[in-house]
């Protein structure tokens, strides 16, 4: 007999809402070939509704925190705020998507199924308890993206998008799982709570003391630089302009948002659950303590997230100033929001150790909570947010792509007073105004980089975001203080663009006014964080 | 446990695996004899001389081909085993063979409705 798991070992059960979106997803790809080229809305329908029915199954792992195939994959509260987030940036990806495929003549129902697949690669990504699903969802996420930026393929443009995307993408996931074999290679296993458990090391000696440590080091380097590539984090952050710029603007507005949250979900349980207590010189550091001490000291990897989110908030908010076409403007604003985010992840790297008795210490990421949850509500708010804004700029966008320089925004008050107030709404998020859904996750962030100790890293943050007022504001300024030169008809500004910027609107609105909303959704998450005893 | 003693293995064959092929090179640069001519001096190039200029156009569909082609082929790759064994599987295998049997069948519908299969 040959020995095979069964289906109840698998609890295939806690993994449905993504194993549903991607069956869903290949049955779609063929009914999509059978409806008439002209009835292509049918094939966006069918996709909106299967995001709703995966957000109805997702439901359930908010006080779940099962495992699945192996210990593989995991469903708690992480995973299903993720799998929230995703879903929801993609029901207003399609909404924007229909009529403006349409009016660009790239209507593919290939379109759907693609962006379909990517969603349900982020929503493994979130569920991810081992180093090869985090590869698996960094692929099945990846790999649709390259094709959806190449859609307007008689586009020069759009065609670099792609190409540029999906070889620097192939470069940065051979990182990944670079990094993943030398994680491997170091602690024997590939399973994220393994890891951790093997670097507290079976007989009470941290295993970052012996000659393992150099590998695990490099390993989370290797990791870094992958997912680091995904969020668009300076210095890897080279193919985000022309990337955004190039491929249509739905397609955009789904890469800015739910690329993003799949990188952050995999640099977050990897960071979180793997790597938190990778203390280098743990000898040297509790050699003087006396018993019943405390004593604060970085992670290995802290430093380099540090840096990496100091440059990435200065470069994206500097040169997004210099902008003069708001899609390319948005692309640099979004590299800052990475900034912010990284900002949460280097908050983790802060270890405590106490000595409890001679050679008895305890180590815990004591942060790590906070920075989860500041970095998941942040994620949240900048969904709706940025998608908000990128339906506004879609819905002045012409159909041969021009219509989105800061100059075509000049009166908008004027001729649609009721847009130009939800862009200004969404701008004022951007920046972190209070009664914003914006404020509370960079509130919540800078409060956890606080506690963690990194004062300097939260005051380049606050200074970043008062750089950043300036080209949002001047937006506003554009709409409500200059007369339009052109009063030309928008011609995006169609019943579904409405709706999802309305909907970006409500969410913006209703967690920037009731944030506790979003934080009840994530209080049991903190069960998994990780304490070391030894 | 020394993680570097393990490493240390290969470290050997790092430095064995270049005199393997370098000492025949080194030996028959020593020993052969030398007599030149223009065509030994030439490029070596292997398979029949091109007629005519090699930069032409393919037809795409050779790499559409390609591509069906590969879902037959990976499939018969893992079916065999599959096959074999068949009367030794529980419920599980049955199923995960049927699903890949469902996903790569999934991509062939597509394929041939896009007329990926004629060759136009």
């Amino acid at each position: 007999m040959i020995d095979v798991p069964s289906f109840a070992e698998l609890n295939l059960e806690v993994a449905l809402p993504g194993i549903f979106l991607a069956l869903f997803t290949t049955v779609l790809l063929i009914v999509d070939l059978f409806i008439p080229k002209d009835r292509k809305i049918t094939t966006a329908h069918l996709t909106i509704g299967a995001l709703v029915v995966a957000f109805v199954l997702n439901l359930p792992a908010f006080n779940a925190g099962e495992t699945a195939m192996n210990e593989m994959f995991i469903a708690d509260a992480f995973a299903g705020f993720v799998n929230m987030i995703v879903i929801t940036g993609a029901i207003i990806t399609v909404l924007l998507s229909v009529d403006y495929m349409k009016r660009s003549g790239i209507e593919h129902g290939e379109f759907y199924s693609l962006l379909l697949f990517s969603v349900s690669g982020i929503m493994f990504m979130g569920s991810a308890n081992d180093l090869i699903v985090v590869f698996i969802a960094l692929e099945l996420l990846s790999i649709p993206l390259y094709v959806m930026a190449a859609l307007r393929h008689d586009d020069v443009k759009s065609e670099e998008s792609g190409i540029k995307y999906f070889i620097l993408g192939a470069f940065a996931s051979a990182f990944f799982v670079y990094g993943a074999a030398l994680i491997y290679g170091a602690t024997g296993t590939t399973n994220l709570p393994e890891i951790f458990r093997a670097i507290a090391g079976a007989d009470g000696i941290v295993a970052t003391e012996n000659s393992a440590m150099i590998y695990l080091v490099i390993g989370a380097a290797m990791v870094i630089v992958a997912l680091g590539f995904k969020v668009a984090a300076v210095p890897f952050h080279m193919w985000t302009p022309d990337v955004y710029e190039g491929a249509p603007t739905p397609v955009t507005a789904f890469m800015s948002v739910g690329a993003k949250a799949g990188g952050f979900a995999g640099l977050l349980r990897v960071m979180i659950i793997g790597l938190p207590l990778l203390v280098v010189n743990f000898g040297d550091a509790v050699e003087t303590m006396a018993i019943g001490e405390t004593i604060t000291v970085p992670s290995a990897w802290q430093t380099a997230l540090w840096l990496i989110a100091a440059a990435t908030m200065i470069f994206g908010n500097f040169i997004a100033i210099s902008q003069t076409n708001v899609k390319r403007m948005l692309a640099y604003s979004s590299i800052a929001h990475a900034g912010y985010i990284l900002m949460a992840v280097a908050a983790v790297g802060t270890v405590q150790i106490t000595k409890v008795a001679e050679n008895d210490y305890t180590m815990v990421a004591v942060y790590a909570e906070s920075a989860l949850n500041g970095a998941l509500v942040y994620l949240l708010a900048y969904t709706f947010t940025n998608l908000g804004a990128f339906a506004v700029v879609m819905s002045l966008e012409n159909n041969d792509g021009s219509g989105t320089m800061l100059d075509d925004f000049n009166g908008l008050s004027k001729r649609h007073p009721l847009t130009a107030a939800m862009m200004a709404f969404f701008m004022l998020s951007l920046i972190g105004v209070p009664t914003t859904a914006g404020f509370i996750g960079k509130f919540l962030i800078f409060d956890a980089a606080i506690q963690a100790g990194l004062i300097p890293l939260t005051i380049i943050g606050v200074l970043t975001s008062a750089v950043s007022a300036y080209y949002y504001v001047r937006i506003i300024v554009n709409m409500y203080l200059k007369d339009a030169a052109v009063t030309d008809e928008a011609v995006g500004l169609t019943p579904y663009v409405n709706y999802a910027t309305i909907v970006a609107f409500a969410g913006t609105l209703i967690f920037g006014l009731f944030p506790m909303l979003a934080l009840d959704l994530l209080a049991s998450s903190g069960a998994q964080i990780a304490t070391l005893l030894f | 446990m020394n993680v570097l003693s393990e490493w240390a293995f290969i470290g050997v064959f790092f430095v064995l695996a270049p005199i393997l092929p370098a000492v025949p090179i080194l030996l028959g640069g020593v020993l052969s004899p030398k007599k030149p001519n223009a065509i030994k001096q030439a490029t070596y190039e292997c398979g029949v001389e091109t007629v005519g200029d090699t930069w032409v156009q393919f037809k795409v569909q050779y790499y559409i081909y390609g591509l069906v082609f590969l879902i037959f082929d990976v499939e018969m790759v893992f079916l065999f085993p599959w096959a074999v064994a068949y009367g030794q599987l529980d419920f599980f295998a049955f199923a995960a063979g049927v699903l890949f049997i469902f996903l790569l069948s999934d991509a062939l519908v597509y394929a041939w409705k896009k007329n990926a299969l004629e060759w136009a």
